[in-house]
């Protein structure tokens, strides 16, 4: 029972990213070709939300279900790992057209295919375990 | 009904994918969807070849049961909640893609040149998912987070380092789409 919320989370969270189009690969082209508000709409909005929402629940110290104060964790402080590290997954966002939560969700649609794609995150994640002390972060 | 099996509107989605960040937070946890797989990395026993994959994964067996969910939530939406509706891509668009060979765009939620078995079937193809997922998986471990860590979670948090991430997803996004497509298709 105690993992029967995330379930449903996920459930929601796969099918409105469905229904909004974000998981598909033509969507994804078309906004860093920059002919559609659609995906910067979406994100936009989402943050928007999340700003304001956040916002509150630091001012009101609202607690979560376990009874602890909600906390966001800080990320470490640095330009070099984001900006690699950014521009490097930007690189496959836009040829896979696929970003770690979609590659699930359209293997559920029915594209097994993903499958590769998923195999290759998997195998990259790796090798970034490997090799993580020999890059600048 | 139509609502629901039409595409919903940009501000609908923004609104529910804000709800699902507040969710597990509310939930004691925070949305972050490429954590799963450095999981899988543990499980799979890559602990024995990098201190980074040494760590409890049963702790993220929530993540992993989201993972699973949204798996349930894709084959739901195109089945019972979908009409089959084309995207409505801008027609620029749909132009673009015709002169780098790609036919009938915005008819399915992937194109059939990159997704069918009949393309990823051969050397070029399968490179292209194989390596499309690399740089996702490498890139985004490097960044520390993805599109639902940094750009949803980060920047909703006023994070400055996800601020940077999200340039940085913006500049690779930017390269592979006029730069290297073009050579690639």
């Amino acid at each position: 029972m105690k993992f029967l919320k995330f379930l449903l989370v996920g459930v929601f969270f796969g099918i409105v990213l469905v229904k909004s189009e974000a998981v598909s690969w033509y969507r994804i082209f078309e906004m860093f070709k920059f002919q559609s508000f659609h995906m910067y709409g979406i994100i936009g909005s989402a943050v928007l939300l999340g700003i304001i929402s956040v916002y509150t629940i630091k001012k009101l110290r609202l607690k979560s279900i376990e009874g602890k104060e909600i906390y966001l964790p800080p990320k470490d402080k640095s330009v070099t790992r984001y900006l690699l590290g950014g521009s490097i997954f930007g690189l496959g966002w836009a040829l896979a057209g696929a970003c770690p939560g979609p590659m699930y969700i359209l293997v559920g649609t029915g594209v097994l295919s993903m499958l590769i794609v998923i195999a290759g995150a998997v195998l990259g994640t790796f090798l970034y375990g490997v090799f993580r002390h020999k890059l600048p972060h | 009904m139509e609502y629901i099996l039409n595409p919903w509107p940009w501000y609908v989605s923004g609104l529910l994918i804000a709800t699902v960040l507040l969710l597990l937070l509310y939930f004691g946890k925070t949305f972050g969807m490429s954590s799963n797989l450095r999981t899988f990395c543990s499980i799979g026993g890559a602990g024995k070849y990098a201190d980074f994959f040494k760590f409890d994964w049963r702790s993220q067996k929530w993540n992993l049961t989201v993972v699973l969910g949204a798996v349930i939530g894709g084959f739901i939406a195109v089945q019972f909640l979908s009409n089959g509706a084309p995207i409505e891509l801008n027609p620029k668009t749909v132009e673009d893609l015709q002169n780098l060979g790609f036919q009938n765009a915005g008819e399915s939620i992937l194109p059939p040149e990159i997704y069918s078995w009949e393309n990823v079937l051969t050397l070029k193809g399968m490179l292209i998912l194989l390596i499309g997922g690399l740089l996702v998986g490498f890139g985004t471990r490097y960044a520390g987070g993805c599109t639902s860590g940094h750009a949803i979670t980060g920047l909703s948090n006023l994070q400055l380092p996800s601020l940077i991430a999200v340039v940085g997803f913006f500049i690779g996004g930017l390269v592979m789409t006029h730069f290297i497509l073009p050579l690639i298709f």
